[in-house]
């Protein structure tokens, strides 16, 4: 029944017994489960968006602190022109394209379903692999060029955040792995694709937030300016 | 009707390790995170023992000095808001509680719900490992303050402050497995008729805290995250150019006041993370013992909300002192006065279900009587410290240690006193024993206002906390001290007194008066299970199906002064006005 509805109910009356009657009586086990998922990984995306949203609010406050030199900006800086972090979106993003692609397509043919997902799943779980290689090879480039977590602090937000990041995507392979097994144990298709459902939301959440910190970590110390002072900083 | 709830017998225990240790059963695991976290409530209890025998009379003791005197204050702090109260609140009651109140046989994740309470027990290892290692635990005070936190000079700066910010960020990850799966039960495995609006108040101070729970406690992850980059990896997102002990470190530029907002950010929503659900537990208590229906029902939900949306715009309030701009202190001075006007009706619409109530005087009701005074005692105080100009004098002074008693420690610690002699026939089918009960009310109740009345006085007397010793303070005057000494007699006959509940508990578990089924006659649904206590599965062969809210106390026309929210109204009202 409508939430509003319940929420303005007087439960204290008799004739709100109505809400018994409207209860949906068709609603089975499985379908308890999927939407409990459902609303696990949505309170779960909220906590993962409160720890990026924090970060990002201190990264913003500290931008404006005198010894903060930005990653991007004049030619010199690791982030002015930053080709390896777009190659690394690239895989990212074919990962998300992939894995929604694995959840989505139809197939007459059962066989060739089965090839579609199992190729689909092996390459999400490929891309998302080199997407988290391509990060720590640019971890790599920049500690070699100077750039090390302890020097200043826009390079140690920059470790922070990726490094956040990237153990979220790699906690996301725990519920793929388990895609994979019940794909291969055949469970039941209802079941598996509502899984497959829930890690497709995961990987473009992961995608769409990347982006965002990949926005604020390659910003020119100009628009940090500008943020700070619509936040007040 | 279909089977709608996640059946258990999936994970149907069979042996004493499956049944009592690798337990996916939400009841075994309530009372494993019950057990722990009172084991290391304990431990924050003799802390704070050793602390008063310093204040009360220093000199004599020669085993606590400046720096252990620190680390008591901080584990106490620490162990009490974070690893008692959480746990036992959300972790405990919350994982009884929230299935049988719904009508669940179990949490939508049993298996996240345990591994939720190993990741607990983890957490409580690391932070008791600390007071073993080399330096002893941190002493850097409950809020970790940086720079102080990880500089030399201060106790467990080496090793201590790494446990502790590991064990928090431990136990964070144990709370957010924990939380996902309470949000999650509520809102999908209610029974058929259990409405929001049906569900008792207790279960929406659970649903409301942990909510605020998940969306605060990151913030500590985050703070304990970044501060433990700065320990270990030299950065400088907290850790301003500083010269140290002599020596120049290399940290350059970071913020210490940033660290406080954050750590603030989830501090305050954790005095509602503990209180929320106090206030729904009390509220029960207070309607199923006055045999009345809890006053203005909608409004004390409402007040719940809107008392967990204000907790996340007043957290500078606790930063007044901090050199804040004027108008911040300004905006969270007022936000603060604010949130005490859904505090303050749901404390009037607790006294309104007592007015004409047909009050029994039990244990329960007389802690959670008890609760409305403690409570409204310390959010009176409130109201003084969240005013700026008040508060920059007090600051820092025992006013401050006595408003948080109150109304953080003695209040929650009343409800959850009272949830435990309300709920003890339930989870163990005994009694706890009343006379023993009532004397370790009053030995309790009469003792904290002994503790913290007098210390609002220092207070005002300019007396710092945390200090080890006054030594001479020309403004305090020598009188400060023999208040101080009687605080702490006070102090050590309350915690002597918490020796009467531990033998309650042990003595009723197996010589207690056998409870028949539901001996308070109750109406909410935990109390209606085939069998008392409830079985594995909880509900048998069919889940109950709810008809009412869970107030239906001393209703005209009933046939009994209760009627459970399970009955129809064909069950429940007398022959001529309709029923059987």
């Amino acid at each position: 029944m409508n939430i509003n509805r319940q929420l303005l109910s007087k439960p204290w009356l008799s004739d709100d017994a109505d809400i018994t009657d409207s209860y949906n009586q068709t609603q089975c086990l499985r379908v308890v489960q999927t939407q409990s998922t459902k609303t696990a990984l949505v309170f779960f995306l909220m906590v993962v968006t409160v720890v990026f949203f924090l970060i990002s609010i201190t990264f913003l406050s500290r931008s404006q602190y005198p010894d903060f030199t930005a990653l991007a900006g004049p030619p010199w800086l690791p982030f002015s022109n930053p080709i390896t972090l777009w190659v690394n979106s690239a895989f990212l993003l074919l990962a998300s394209i992939v894995i929604r692609f694995a959840a989505t397509s139809k197939a007459s043919n059962e066989s060739v379903a089965n090839t579609r997902m199992v190729l689909a799943l092996c390459l999400t779980g490929l891309f998302s692999c080199l997407f988290l290689i391509g990060q720590l090879l640019v971890w790599q480039q920049l500690t070699a060029s100077g750039f090390a977590v302890n020097g200043n602090p826009a390079n140690s937000y920059f470790y922070l955040f990726t490094g956040i990041h990237g153990l979220h995507l790699a906690g996301g392979f725990i519920a793929l792995i388990r895609v994979v097994i019940s794909f291969v144990k055949h469970a039941d298709n209802e079941r598996l694709s509502a899984n497959l459902g829930l890690c497709v939301w995961y990987w473009h959440y992961l995608f769409i937030v990347w982006m965002l910190l990949f926005a604020l970590l390659t910003a020119t110390p100009a628009t940090y300016k500008t943020i700070a002072l619509l936040c007040g900083f | 009707m279909k089977e709608i709830q996640p059946i258990a017998d999936d994970h149907q225990p069979s042996g004493f390790f499956a049944k009592y240790v690798w337990s996916l059963d939400h009841k075994v695991i309530a009372i494993q995170y019950s057990v722990t976290a009172i084991f290391v409530g304990l431990i924050a209890l003799v802390l704070s023992a050793l602390m008063r025998l310093q204040l009360g009379f220093p000199d004599h003791f020669s085993f606590i000095d400046p720096s252990s005197y620190l680390q008591y204050v901080t584990m106490h702090g620490i162990i009490m808001v974070i690893y008692l109260l959480t746990a036992l609140l959300l972790g405990g009651f919350g994982n009884y509680l929230i299935p049988l109140m719904i009508g669940a046989r179990d949490m939508v994740f049993p298996y996240l719900n345990m591994l939720s309470f190993w990741t607990y027990l983890v957490s409580v290892i690391v932070l008791i490992a600390s007071f073993f290692v080399t330096g002893g635990p941190t002493g850097a005070g409950w809020t970790l303050y940086p720079p102080q936190a990880i500089l030399q000079g201060t106790p467990g700066a080496d090793n201590g402050i790494l446990l502790m910010l590991l064990s928090l960020a431990i136990f964070i990850i144990a709370f957010t497995m924990g939380g996902l799966n309470y949000v999650t039960t509520i809102l999908q495995a209610r029974t058929r008729g259990m409405t929001l609006m049906r569900m008792p108040l207790t279960l929406w101070g659970i649903f409301i805290a942990t909510i605020l729970g998940l969306l605060a406690f990151p913030a500590l992850l985050v703070s304990a995250i970044m501060m433990l980059f700065d320990k270990l990896l030299g950065t400088s997102f907290f850790m301003p150019a500083i010269l140290s002990l002599g020596e120049n470190l290399d940290y350059t530029g970071g913020s210490p006041i940033l660290f406080q907002h954050l750590f603030w950010f989830f501090g305050h929503p954790e005095v509602y993370i503990v209180a929320l659900p106090a206030f729904g537990m009390v509220s029960d208590v207070i309607a199923t013992h006055a045999r009345k229906n809890i006053f203005g029902y909608r409004m004390m939900v409402w007040a719940i909300v809107a008392i967990g949306g204000l907790s996340f715009v007043v957290w500078a309030h606790h930063m007044y002192v901090s050199g804040m701009n004027p108008y911040f202190g300004f905006f969270f001075a007022t936000t603060t006065l604010i949130i005490a006007v859904p505090t303050a009706l749901k404390v009037y619409n607790w006294l309104l279900t007592l007015w004409r109530g047909n009050i029994h005087f039990t244990v329960p009701m007389f802690f959670a009587i008890g609760f409305i005074f403690t409570f409204t005692h310390g959010g009176l105080t409130g109201l003084f410290l969240g005013n700026v100009v008040v508060d920059l004098p007090l600051s820092d002074t025992f006013f401050v240690v006595a408003h948080f008693h109150m109304v953080m420690g003695v209040s929650p610690i009343m409800v959850l006193f009272a949830a435990i002699y309300h709920w003890f026939p339930l989870v163990t089918g005994r009694m706890l024993h009343t006379g023993l009960g009532k004397l370790h009310f009053w030995v309790t109740f009469l003792g904290t206002y002994a503790i913290y009345l007098p210390m609002h006085y220092l207070g005002f007397l300019g007396v710092p906390r945390r200090y080890f010793a006054l030594g001479d303070t020309a403004f305090i005057p020598d009188s400060t001290q023999t208040l101080n000494a009687g605080i702490t007699v006070a102090a050590l006959i309350v915690g002597v007194g918490q020796l009467i509940f531990i033998f309650n508990l042990i003595w009723s578990l197996r010589r207690g008066k056998v409870a028949v089924a539901n001996p308070w006659q109750a109406t909410s649904l935990e109390w209606q299970t085939p069998q008392c206590p409830p079985v594995h599965g909880n509900w048998g062969d069919n889940v109950p199906v709810v008809y009412r809210w869970a107030y239906d106390y001393s209703v005209p026309g009933h046939k009994t002064d209760f009627t459970p929210q399970n009955k129809t109204d064909a069950e429940s009202l007398l022959p001529d006005k309709g029923g059987l």
